[in-house]
């Protein structure tokens, strides 16, 4: 019960902190002040409060959009362990339901993009399952060396403790695991290289471009799980690079904390230092993180 | 079995009755055909749930003048569980042609229709309960004929005959290595009986393999597994929708049940027989789905993806055999359960996806997705449900797709994550094209609700579309319920599963039948996304209050005149796809004059996207082999005295034949 309340509170309360930590390492690079810490919190915030309103095309998949993709993330977040402190839903197999629950969120994206009949979103619906689809061998991959080392299919067990002494036997393949979880972090999360989250142009967007006609609580809410998404899967990626539990269950959470944080200034700094690739480029990267993660697995199976 | 005879008269009663009003009385000729079909198939599902619930097996045996034994029947677990999917399927299918057959092109000949379509269905029970050879191989011909007639039902039109002669000669030239299988099979065991089959699993390996090949290419040809195809992507569209979903659905599974029936008897094989069907199936998989992304016929579409989760089926079902014989019991369960719990979600979903597709075709006038477009607003029921079949081919929680799937990726994960070496390889490299299978599935199935379902109408038929009668809603009502309770209740799938596995694989449904924690905590998963899906939208009420929302147009980036005509087309949603992903042997073949002169001009732009397997390989095979055998032509005199002289020689050479032995 605890590790629930605990893990909900960290994950509705600290995730809006993400993008203000990337917005403001990206303006301290660019020499500017940049946004608060927290203007997420204020955008949200003022969203929830705002009026809303919708394209006279849509249906209520154009709503649902959303809201599948607020539930999503919270319920795949139960199946994650945060740093040392246990997922509080955990089964085997879940790793498989994990991956697919995501995809749900994407199916509703992606139809709700559709619905407003614009071929700019359209074309970020496209991307999007398209970009989806080759990042989600790569996954699987990776999670199947976890697998391997730790011997159970649940995301807990495979991100638990057993991962300490499987730095220590198999440290090159979990230094592409990590690689290559880092760059789905940042193609699921719309981050450059792979998407500008602040492009000016509909024609080059991916993620923002299928969220235009969405308005008030509607757009909080994307907002929100997008924010959410961001955290759970950086906090797999999080969890690889501090294995380690120190027993205090406060300790452990401010490690936790810590991390998340200088994830979001890693990929600050990804934003800063990086150009975002062209479009047909994308995919050819994706299918090289593939084979990437597959070759950490190969190292493995011998 | 009494109901089931009792199911059997009521399908024949159906087809006598439906011819007689002939063409003037439709309507009454409609009544008796799906009311026949309807009560039968009731009866029926009475007999498949008592068959599955009974343990051990019902026989009937009626001596016939035939040669090679009686006319024996048998209902236990396997034929159960494919009589389970047959009635449901074939009941949704018969409460929506009696609605579906009333307008529209197919009103003129709904009697002989549903003839067809009675004798269809009770050919199809025949041939999963048959346990006699030469009754097996006549209800087989029985459900091609049948399914030939339902297929050119729209015999005007050029492309349903075309459809119609692809899919018999296919039919038929598979139907020759089941010849071959049972007449080898009856004169090593001495009857064409099932129960004297028996004396196959003495056979030597290399025999074995034989007969395993001669099963493959002969049910393969009628389960359209890749590269036997190709006569799937045209018969299945060409038929009444919900032909269509009984052919998409159940016809195809009546092969895997034929494979899974006969090669039980063979002894346990190989490693390689499982190796081949799971080659076949990633292959079949991942060309069927790529296929299906380039179709922009909604129907063709379905068929393709009908192509890509038959492969998959193979796939669990060759781990199954592989797994078997290398000693991993669990993964062999696993991808058992896996693959027939899948077969039996196909049947539910991809029927569901097809009849909505009818309904689609029903309001907008066409099979083409360019053609459709914001049919969600006008059909609100038909939209719903064909998002919910959507959510389900996709393997997306909480519909009952991901129960299958999830079986599968467990038995390859089981096998994976334990061996080394190349052993280990395979079952990996299988987990990833699967993911990559399931994603493109994805973009398959978005494309289809975004540009049929979603946006702007793209033709002024479809801005006319009108919601479809209750007959035709509540049978997809069924189906889409169907597909969510399996989706909440997975432990009823896995049961029935562990039925059919019992009869083909004692050791797995052992297995199966402890496994009672995974189901539960899928099931369980289910619920808590419907519950945190209803937290957010109740949130999203508060915050939105009690005002009315106000509605604006769609943000066009500042244009001022947008046009459904601007809108993203089915070819635009795969471009990216096709440009990225897809090999250039599957490419489409696309013709647009882009030329760029000082002056506007009109522009025309063409797309087809033809199956290379048919177009690279099969035609210019079968072109060949006319060029070949027309050089025979010059036998064929037209003359009475020389076709005498043929008889007269061949009986002497046969004459010497028998004298020689």
């Amino acid at each position: 019960m605890l590790e629930l309340l605990l893990h909900l509170f960290l994950l509705l309360g600290l995730s809006p902190l993400l993008p203000g930590v990337i917005g403001k390492t990206k303006a301290l690079f660019a020499g500017r002040t940049g946004p608060p810490f927290l203007q997420s919190y204020y955008d949200i915030w003022k969203l929830f409060g705002k009026g809303l309103v919708i394209s006279r095309t849509t249906t209520w998949v154009f709503r649902a959009g959303p809201v599948v993709g607020l539930a999503v993330p919270v319920l795949a977040a139960l199946l994650v362990p945060f740093g040392a402190i246990s997922a509080p839903l955990s089964f085997t197999g879940d790793l498989i339901f994990f991956v697919y629950l995501f995809g749900l969120a994407r199916f509703f994206t992606a139809s709700a993009a559709m619905d407003t009949g614009s071929s700019f979103e359209g074309m970020g619906a496209a991307r999007e399952v398209t970009f989806s689809c080759l990042a989600e061998p790569t996954v699987f991959f990776s999670f199947i060396v976890l697998a391997r080392l730790s011997g159970s299919l649940a995301l807990d067990t495979m991100f638990g403790p057993a991962l300490y002494t499987a730095w220590q036997s198999a440290g090159p393949s979990l230094i592409l695991v990590v690689a290559c979880l880092f760059v789905v972090v940042l193609v699921e999360n719309c981050r450059i290289p792979f998407d500008d989250p602040n492009t000016h142009l509909e024609l080059t967007m991916i993620h923002e471009v299928m969220v235009l006609d969405h308005s008030g609580p509607d757009f909080g809410m994307i907002l929100y799980g997008a924010a959410m998404k961001l955290f759970v899967l950086g906090a797999l990626v999080v969890r690889l690079v501090f294995p380690g539990s120190t027993g205090n269950l406060l300790l452990d959470t401010l490690l936790f904390a810590g991390g998340m944080l200088l994830l979001a200034v890693v990929i600050g700094l990804v934003e800063s230092t990086m150009a975002r690739l062209r479009l047909l480029r994308v995919p050819q990267l994706l299918v090289g993180t593939m084979l990437l993660s597959f070759f950490s697995l190969i190292l493995l199976l011998r | 079995m009494t109901l089931l005879f009792a199911a059997f008269f009521l399908f024949i009663l159906g087809a006598l009755l439906a011819v007689i009003p002939g063409r003037t009385a439709a309507r009454a000729a409609t009544l008796l055909g799906s009311g026949s079909a309807i009560l039968g198939c009731l009866f029926g599902l009475i007999a498949a749930g008592q068959g599955l619930i009974a343990e051990g097996a019902e026989t009937f045996s009626l001596p016939w003048s035939m040669p090679g034994g009686a006319f024996s029947l048998r209902l236990d677990g396997l034929s159960a569980f494919f009589l389970l999917l047959l009635f449901i399927v074939g009941l949704a299918g018969a409460l929506y042609g009696a609605e579906y057959m009333k307008g529209g092109r197919e009103r003129r000949r709904p009697g002989l229709h549903w003839t067809w379509y009675n004798l269809l269905i009770l050919s199809m029970t025949l041939v999963v309960t048959a346990a006699n050879g030469l009754l097996f191989l006549f209800a087989w011909e029985c459900m091609s004929l049948t399914s030939f007639f339902l297929v050119i039902n729209e015999y005007d039109l050029t492309e349903a005959v075309e459809a119609g002669w692809t899919y018999l000669l296919a039919t038929h030239l598979g139907a020759a290595f089941l010849f071959a299988f049972f007449l080898s099979a009856g004169a090593l065991s001495g009857s064409l009986e099932f129960a004297s089959f028996q004396v196959l699993s003495q056979l030597t390996a290399p025999v074995a393999s034989g007969f395993f090949l001669l099963l493959l290419v002969g049910f393969g040809s009628k389960a359209g597994i890749f590269p036997f195809h190709v006569w799937l992507p045209d018969a299945h569209p060409a038929a009444p929708s919900h032909v269509s979903a009984l052919m998409s659905g159940v016809m195809v599974k009546t092969a895997i049940y034929g494979l899974l029936r006969l090669s039980a008897f063979l002894p346990v094989g190989p490693a390689w027989w499982g190796s081949l069907l799971m080659a076949i199936g990633i292959i079949g998989a991942l060309f069927g789905i790529t296929m299906a992304a380039l179709q922009r016929d909604i129907k063709r579409s379905l068929a393709y993806s009908t192509v890509e989760n038959i492969g998959i089926i193979l796939l669990a079902l060759g781990f199954w055999m592989h797994s078997r014989v290398n000693g991993h019991p669990l993964a062999a369960a696993f991808a058992l359960a896996g693959g027939l719990i899948h077969l039996l979600n196909h049947a539910l979903f991809k029927s569901l996806l097809f009849l909505g597709a009818g309904s689609l075709m029903h309001g907008s006038g066409s099979r083409n997705l360019n053609r459709m477009g914001g049919l969600m607003r006008r059909m609100p029921v038909t939209g719903l449900l064909i998002v919910c079949g959507g959510l389900a081919i996709s393997a997306l929680p909480p519909f009952n797709g991901l129960i299958g799937e999830w079986f599968i990726y467990r038995a390859l994960l089981e096998s994976g994550t334990v061996l080394s070496g190349l052993a280990g390889f395979f079952p990996l490299v299988l987990i990833g094209l699967l993911a990559l299978v399931g994603g493109m599935v994805l973009i398959v199935m978005t494309r289809i609700i975004g540009i049929a379902l979603a946006g702007e109408p793209r033709s002024p038929e479809a801005a006319k579309a009108r919601e479809a009668g209750w007959p035709m809603g509540s049978a997809m009502a069924a189906l889409a319920l169907l597909c969510l309770t399996g989706g909440l209740m997975p432990v009823f799938l896995l049961q029935v599963a562990g039925r059919a596995a019992t009869l083909i694989d004692p050791s797995a449904a052992t297995i199966l039948a402890g496994t009672t924690m995974a189901p539960w905590w899928l099931g369980i998963m289910a619920i808590l996304l419907l519950v945190c899906i209803l937290a957010a939208y109740l949130f999203l009420r508060w915050r939105q209050g009690r005002t009315p929302v106000p509605a604006s147009a769609t943000w066009g980036c500042g244009f001022a005149f947008p046009s459904s005509r601007m809108s993203y087309s089915a070819e635009s949603f795969t471009e990216l796809p096709q440009s990225a992903m897809f090999c250039s042997c599957l490419q489409p073949s696309t013709e647009d004059g882009r030329e760029i002169g000082f002056f506007p001009e009109a522009r025309r732009f063409a797309f087809a996207a033809p199956d290379p397997m048919l177009t690279r390989v099969f035609k210019p095979f079968f072109r060949w082999a006319a060029e070949v055998c027309s050089g025979f032509r010059g036998l064929q005199a037209g003359q009475l005295h020389v076709y005498l002289l043929y008889i007269f020689s061949a009986t002497i050479l046969l004459l010497v034949w028998v004298g020689q032995r």
